[in-house]
């Protein structure tokens, strides 16, 4: 399990709460950091995660944004450089594109090349991932298309109390990061049975979400199930397909919530699957070039004399979300359990 | 109604290579047809003054007309003096990557008004450069910012050959300078996509109540790039205090202003379609480019939000040092400009004013290039992009982000270091 940040009282919350709560917090600490978005101000977000904002810090600190993303993020690179925290709210993931000369090209390479001289300490929120019926224009997870970018962090949580504390440190962080959302957890953990009814964050420990400041540092990740047998190396809501696919299997798996893809957290990733000798990788994302390909080339160069197995992927398919077909592209506990089985085989 | 082909349509300049240059299509009124209306004027009450042509030097090189900004002599001469420092300066530069000891070059040749006009109008009121305070968002051709916001000549042309006196150690092309206490942001490169950031710099101050000014710059060619429309659409939504410089030097490469959506129209009427309050003005006239830059700078400091100044020129250089103009234009095409030479115009005009001689302008332009000729020296003494120490390999990762991640510092050791 996550590591429980100490802070005193605690809220049951969901991880749009734990967004929000995350946001006010720092709104109320720092008068520099801002938020906007298309719909993110008066109305507080499509997913509710600004709501109150406006309301609470004024419309100059929580604003909505025309609908041009290359104009969210080209305006949050000319805030941070003057100085102050934006927190730019991208609507889904999928819509990241006309933006994504901004990130790349600006954000992520203005300290590079001004060397020092000018920053872009931003953080850009989007909802990523499927499983809510929205097609390929809102179930996307770009993740890998900004991991190749040098400059970036790439942060992805799993759950409110991660959410929370890995939010505030990315606005704190003096480099632009990307803060992506699994807008399937956004209501509760997910195991992939979308047949059986939803569970509320309200019945996990992690929705119990410390109240006012405190941060989890990014580059770390989080072992949500030690085992023995071999690694799983997950990220957002794959993280709880992996525990359902070892209640299907009863592999004792070592879980591990990777929560900042870069900079990577390398030792833990290491440490476990030298221990285990075995190791599957699961993402949401199209596998060809998706992160998991990275991830199998630093387990391979690193962890070679101690695998027993080929490393497997668990991945969505290299085609567009369909709507109708989700639950057929979804990488649930029964392909997760198939690709922890097969590494059990050799 | 006749009827014509469906034929797509490409549009032609007026003048190819071996033809006579045309620009009868440049309307050039006469200096007191424009006038200077308050600062608090609305988007659409400036509609004339986005069509016409906002002069002050006549062909004569007497000032006159409304927008006449009254500058004494003393300011003038400077204004000169920084016009002359980059001509001479970026001829320099153009040199030594002919001598194959800078990696490029590129020049502002026939354009330098635009810059020293708008760093002095904007200089003369500004709180500061920095965070927090005023900053342009140059493109490459805007050195004459830092010449006229007194960066050092010497450090400029470390930049530009790339030795070990870059402080961006090689990061950057030679002519892509970042100097914050120049008001000088880092150019991209990437054309186009500083509009916005421009004027999210601009709503950082509005957002802190401050009496600040961004100022945007991009050519004529990249307003089709998107960031312009974004930049135009949230200038006019949140109205920060923003000014948006539109150079038009009529050419992008090798693709005349009609290739960028030019033809019938101004670059200047777009802004008046967002709803921004909107200046024409003569690019090479370096008193109405102070004008217009003191008209918006006053707008911006004093709460009345954003503007939008198209700047009409003409670029007599090649593009760039990878560029050869002869080869889409007529040769003599610069010289036959309607609009003149800035340089030229202004020493005119303090000619006819008294403020200056033949000799005393001859002396002037020899002090500048005695001036420009030693930093060249000193600059090459310390090396080029072929000579001379230079920066440690350790540099490439010192600044991807604020600390050094794992991986990069596992990567650095691969290399050695």
């Amino acid at each position: 399990m996550s590591e429980r940040p100490q802070t005193g009282s605690s809220t049951r919350r969901t991880m749009i709460e734990a967004i929000r709560d995350a946001l006010a917090v720092m709104m109320a600490r720092d008068d520099r950091v801002v938020s906007f978005g298309e719909d993110a101000g008066y109305f507080g977000g499509v997913f509710r995660c600004t709501e109150g904002l406006q309301q609470e810090f004024g419309p100059h600190r929580s604003f909505d944004t025309p609908i041009s993303e290359s104009g969210i993020v080209g305006a949050a690179v000319g805030m941070a450089a003057y100085g102050l925290r934006p927190v730019a709210e991208i609507q889904f993931a999928d819509y990241m594109y006309p933006g994504y000369d901004q990130i790349v090209s600006e954000a992520a390479r203005l300290r590079s090349r001004s060397a020092g001289g000018f920053t872009a300490p931003l953080v850009i929120r989007m909802p990523v991932g499927g499983g809510i019926r929205g097609g390929q224009t809102h179930s996307q997870s770009p993740e890998a298309l900004l991991t190749h970018v040098a400059g970036l962090k790439t942060v992805i949580p799993s759950n409110p109390v991660d959410a929370k504390g890995l939010l505030i440190a990315a606005i704190e962080d003096p480099d632009p990061v990307i803060f992506l959302e699994p807008k399937r957890l956004y209501n509760g953990p997910f195991d992939g049975r979308p047949d059986q009814p939803v569970q509320p964050w309200s019945n996990h420990a992690l929705g119990d979400v410390p109240d006012g400041y405190y941060t989890i540092p990014l580059g770390k990740a989080s072992i949500v199930r030690p085992g023995e047998d071999l690694t799983v190396l997950a990220y957002g809501t794959l993280t709880f397909i992996a525990e359902a696919a070892v209640e299907e299997t009863g592999i004792d798996a070592e879980i591990i919530d990777l929560r900042t893809l870069l900079p990577l957290d390398v030792d833990t990733i290491v440490a476990s699957v030298r221990k285990t000798g075995r190791c599957v990788i699961a993402h949401e994302a199209t596998r060809t070039s998706g992160f998991g390909a990275e991830l199998s080339a630093q387990v391979q160069e690193r962890c070679f004399d101690f695998l027993e197995a080929p490393i497997q992927r668990v991945t969505g398919f290299d085609t567009p979300y369909p709507v109708g077909l989700e639950w057929i592209y979804f990488p649930g506990p029964k392909r997760v359990g198939d690709g922890m089985k097969k590494a059990m085989a050799y | 109604m006749a009827e014509r082909h469906v034929q797509l349509h490409v549009p032609e300049p007026s003048a190819r290579p071996g033809e006579i240059p045309d620009f009868s299509h440049l309307v050039v009124p006469p200096v007191h047809d424009a006038r200077r209306p308050p600062v608090e004027a609305e988007a659409h009450s400036t509609y004339d003054l986005a069509t016409t042509l906002i002069r002050v030097l006549d062909d004569d090189g007497r000032a006159g007309g409304e927008w006449d900004p009254g500058l004494d002599a003393a300011t003038l001469k400077t204004a000169l003096r920084h016009m002359i420092i980059t001509r001479l300066l970026e001829e320099q530069f153009m040199l030594l990557q002919r001598q194959g000891k800078a990696a490029f070059a590129i020049r502002s040749l026939g354009e330098e008004a635009v810059s020293v006009s708008s760093a002095m109008a904007v200089g003369a009121t500004s709180p500061g450069y920095g965070p927090g305070l005023d900053m342009h968002f140059p493109t490459y051709r805007q050195a004459g910012l830092l010449v006229s916001n007194g960066h050092s000549l010497f450090e400029m042309t470390c930049q530009v050959l790339s030795n070990s006196g870059d402080r961006l150690d090689g990061a950057q092309l030679p002519g892509l300078h970042s100097v914050p206490e120049c008001g000088f942001f880092s150019i991209s490169g990437n054309l186009g996509t500083q509009i916005i950031q421009a004027v999210g710099w601009a709503m950082a101050g509005a957002i802190e109540n401050k009496r600040i000014v961004a100022l945007a710059w991009t050519g004529e060619g990249a307003t089709a790039e998107n960031d312009f429309h974004s930049g135009l659409v949230f200038a006019s939504v949140y109205q920060p205090p923003v000014i948006l410089n539109v150079v038009n030097n009529q050419w992008a490469i090798s693709s005349f202003q009609g290739i960028a959506g030019g033809g019938d129209t101004s670059f200047a009427q777009r802004g008046i379609g967002y709803s921004l309050p909107t200046l024409r003005v003569d690019g090479n006239d370096l008193l109405a480019g102070y004008a217009a830059t003191t008209w918006a700078t006053e707008r911006a400091r004093s709460g009345h939000g954003p503007t939008l100044i198209e700047w009409v020129t003409y670029r007599a250089a090649s593009h760039s040092s990878s560029d050869d103009p002869t080869k889409y234009r007529p040769a003599d095409a610069a010289a036959a400009w309607p609009l003149g030479d800035p340089v030229k115009r202004l020493s005119q005009h303090l000619i006819v004013t008294g403020s200056a001689t033949e000799t005393t302008l001859a002396e002037l332009h020899e002090a500048c290039r005695s001036e420009v000729m030693d930093v060249i020296d000193q600059a090459e003494n310390l090396g080029t992009i072929n000579s001379g120490p230079k920066a440690s390999p350790v540099e490439m990762f010192r600044h991807v982000y604020a600390e050094m991640p794992p991986h990069l510092i596992e990567q650095r050791q691969e290399l050695g270091y």
